[in-house]
């Protein structure tokens, strides 16, 4: 089913008496989720996302705005009549109840000829309990379950009336680290089966890009940028996007464009001079604009002629690469974090002594040298953080 | 390491002591007391005499009609007063809680009563039921206006009096069990609701099969307590019938033992004590009674 969302906008009543005035929680969103497919509503925890989704299921009425499922138009239907499964992030189980009274409850809610023989309810239970895989705790108390075992739990409950959208509300945040893992892979193959469109909620990126068909970033009530996550990830709308997205996270730097070249600090690290790739204002030969410049972690070449130097503070060798983390003025986090093959090691073993005292030289000694990737850079307006190149 | 552990042992003992002393001689030692009492044939007061050990005051206070009376109002009480104020209180808070304007000002109105003196209650219940030269009472107003006949509320018909006992006694306990249950209510997580709203339950069978499970125990926790609450009942039915509750028929367990110890009739500490003793084999059968359904139907 198909979910499209014109203008949605929801906004709450100030608490605060002194402010007056609505607080927008999700502002003007219009976008289309293509049917049978796992997105991922992603930002950080206030953007309104967990609002979007409730609006979606019908337990919040939108201030302004319109929702279809397919071409009906949902908006003013209670969430019962939207014919949707929602998980919550507390997976809401009833405690009193065993798993098997869990998933029938909501088929028991039905009434005339929507109503189901006992046979039928049963067979349809089993039907979920199995696609989640929890036949055998049929009996059980949802207190006597594992995490990772109540969410399957509710994963089926939401299922057994066959939805037209699932609703997951931050589905891994209460699993520990190695459940999540499962469980992500678990959310994913389940939406392969059922082929029902899914939306989940999470504030954690690498969640949202490992599974997602799409990803929807947010802040702030206002959508970012919307598209399949490795798109996002490469081309971000803005340094928002592009801070939000990625581990270890993007490199952030004051630049500045001049002469066709891109300096940091002091040094010209690049050659943008080709006027067709600037996007929004072209910019006239000679003049000059200061940029936000954003690296991706895997962005840096170690190179001994390289022309962005910085100080080595520290690496960090992970086995499969090396973290290489450095500092540098124009840098606006305190450390730069570069990940680099580990053919490089032999190199920067010896830097790393210096830098730990074991034989203090100059400090020039210390300086590591790198060329970019072109594709991993990024250029943000400073004032509105829009994407320049 | 033998050392270590007794020292630790005493000094838990130690720590217990002011407990165990206070526990011991306001709680244990009464207690223990009072059966001895229980079993001391022709216990005197006065000389600290008796003839005998047996089961003769027992047996005394099972034949006596005064004590059987107060059996069966005891027993009519708990009966009728338990389920219902219960069931009311119930009502009034799944009420309360469902309103939202106002609803601070009906809680503090419903708990008023809490705070209220129990002389200035009686007062109200005297205007309320009783019948004078002057006036009939509010009670008997109403009646009049639905074209009954007038009833003698606190000295008429035994049916009237229990009525009354009953009416007060419920009226009494309510702002605490609907205090109880509104804090219940409330705790319970909003998302069940929601669940079930997105299931399309209806507003019935969520109060069935979600609320009332959920502050069951709770509940649970009012039955037990009005139990008990309700077995010592004796203060209420002095309030309403005077001191000479066996001539009123309206004594009750507590109230005979009183009556038997200090009242008109009294100086027989030896009865006193094996009605005590009998309240309490009640007490404590019906307790158990209550845990074992309760366990039963437990779910956490």
């Amino acid at each position: 089913m198909k979910v499209v969302l014109q203008n949605l906008t929801k906004k709450f009543p100030g608490r605060d008496r002194k402010k007056r005035g609505d607080v927008t929680a999700v502002n003007d969103f219009t976008f289309e989720i293509p049917d049978g497919k796992l997105i991922g509503l992603l930002g950080p925890s206030g953007c309104g996302k967990s609002t979007t989704l409730n609006l979606i299921s019908g337990l919040l009425k939108p201030t302004s705005g319109r929702i279809f499922f397919g071409d009906e138009d949902v908006t003013d239907l209670p969430p019962e009549h939207r014919g949707i499964g929602l998980v919550f992030q507390n997976y809401a189980l009833y405690p009193h109840l065993t798993v098997r009274q869990n998933i029938l409850f909501p088929l028991e809610n039905l009434k005339g000829k929507d109503r189901l023989s006992k046979e039928e309810m049963r067979a349809k239970a089993d039907e979920a309990a199995k696609l989640v895989q929890i036949g055998e705790l049929m009996d059980r108390r949802p207190g006597e379950l594992s995490g990772g075992q109540q969410q399957r739990v509710a994963i089926a409950r939401a299922l057994v009336k066959r939805p037209r959208v699932l609703l997951l509300d931050e589905p891994l945040s209460n699993l520990d680290a190695r459940l999540r893992l499962q469980t992500r892979e678990e959310i994913r193959r389940i939406q392969r089966e059922t082929k029902i469109t899914t939306i989940f909620v999470t504030h954690d990126q690498e969640e949202a890009m490992s599974i997602s068909d799409m990803i929807v970033v947010m802040k702030e009530g206002l959508v970012q940028q919307m598209g399949r996550p490795q798109e996002v990830y490469d081309n971000p709308a803005n340094l928002f996007v592009a801070k939000f997205l990625g581990t270890p996270p993007i490199n952030v730097f004051e630049g500045r464009m001049k002469n066709g070249k891109l300096y940091i600090g002091g040094d010209a690290v690049m050659d943008i001079g080709h006027p067709g790739k600037l996007a929004g204002t072209a910019m006239a030969p000679g003049t000059e604009r200061d940029v936000h410049v954003g690296i991706r972690p895997e962005g840096f070449l170690l190179q001994e002629d390289g022309p962005f130097a910085c100080e080595l503070a520290g690496i960090e060798v992970m086995g499969r690469d090396i973290s290489v983390i450095s500092r540098n003025r124009a840098s606006l986090s305190p450390a730069i974090r570069s990940i680099v093959g580990t053919e490089h090691m032999d190199r920067l073993i010896p830097l790393e002594e210096k830098r730990s005292g074991v034989t203090e030289t100059q400090e020039h000694d210390r300086t590591v040298r790198f060329s970019l990737v072109p594709g991993k850079v990024f250029l943000f307006d400073r004032e509105t953080g829009e994407r320049i190149l | 390491m033998k050392k270590k552990w007794s020292n630790s042992g005493l000094k838990a003992w130690l720590y217990l002591l002011p407990a165990i002393l206070f526990l011991g001689v306001f709680m244990v030692y009464p207690l223990a007391d009072v059966f001895v009492y229980s079993v001391e044939e022709g216990y005197h007061s006065a000389s600290q005499t008796y003839f005998g050990v047996g089961g003769y005051n027992y047996s005394y206070v099972l034949h006596d009609p005064y004590f059987l009376q107060a059996v069966k109002n005891t027993f009519l009480l708990v009966i009728i007063t338990v389920p219902l104020s219960t069931a009311i209180a119930l009502l009034i808070s799944v009420g309360l809680y469902s309103v939202r304007p106002l609803r601070n000002l009906l809680q503090t109105v419903y708990f008023l009563p809490y705070v209220t003196n129990t002389l200035a209650v009686g007062l109200v219940f005297m205007i309320l039921f009783q019948k004078t030269p002057y006036s009939d009472g509010f009670a008997n107003l109403v009646i009049s206006w639905f074209g009954g006949e007038s009833v003698d509320f606190i000295s008429g018909p035994y049916w009237a009096k229990m009525f009354v006992l009953c009416f007060y006694t419920i009226w009494v306990v309510m702002p605490f069990k609907i205090l109880i249950l509104t804090s219940a209510l409330a705790s319970v997580d909003q998302s069940y609701y929601n669940a079930a709203r997105v299931d399309g339950t209806s507003g019935f069978r969520i109060f069935r099969r979600i609320t009332l499970p959920m502050i069951s125990p709770m509940i649970f926790y009012l039955v037990i307590t009005g139990f008990i609450g309700a077995f010592k009942a004796y203060s209420d039915a002095v309030a309403l019938f005077g001191t000479d509750l066996n001539a009123a028929e309206m004594n009750t367990i507590v109230g005979y033992v009183y009556d038997m110890l200090y009242g008109d009739s009294g100086g027989y500490p030896s009865y006193a004590s094996a009605a005590a003793i009998i309240l309490f084999a009640i007490v404590l059968t019906i307790t158990c009674i209550n845990l074992l359904v309760g366990k039963r139907n437990a779910w956490k």
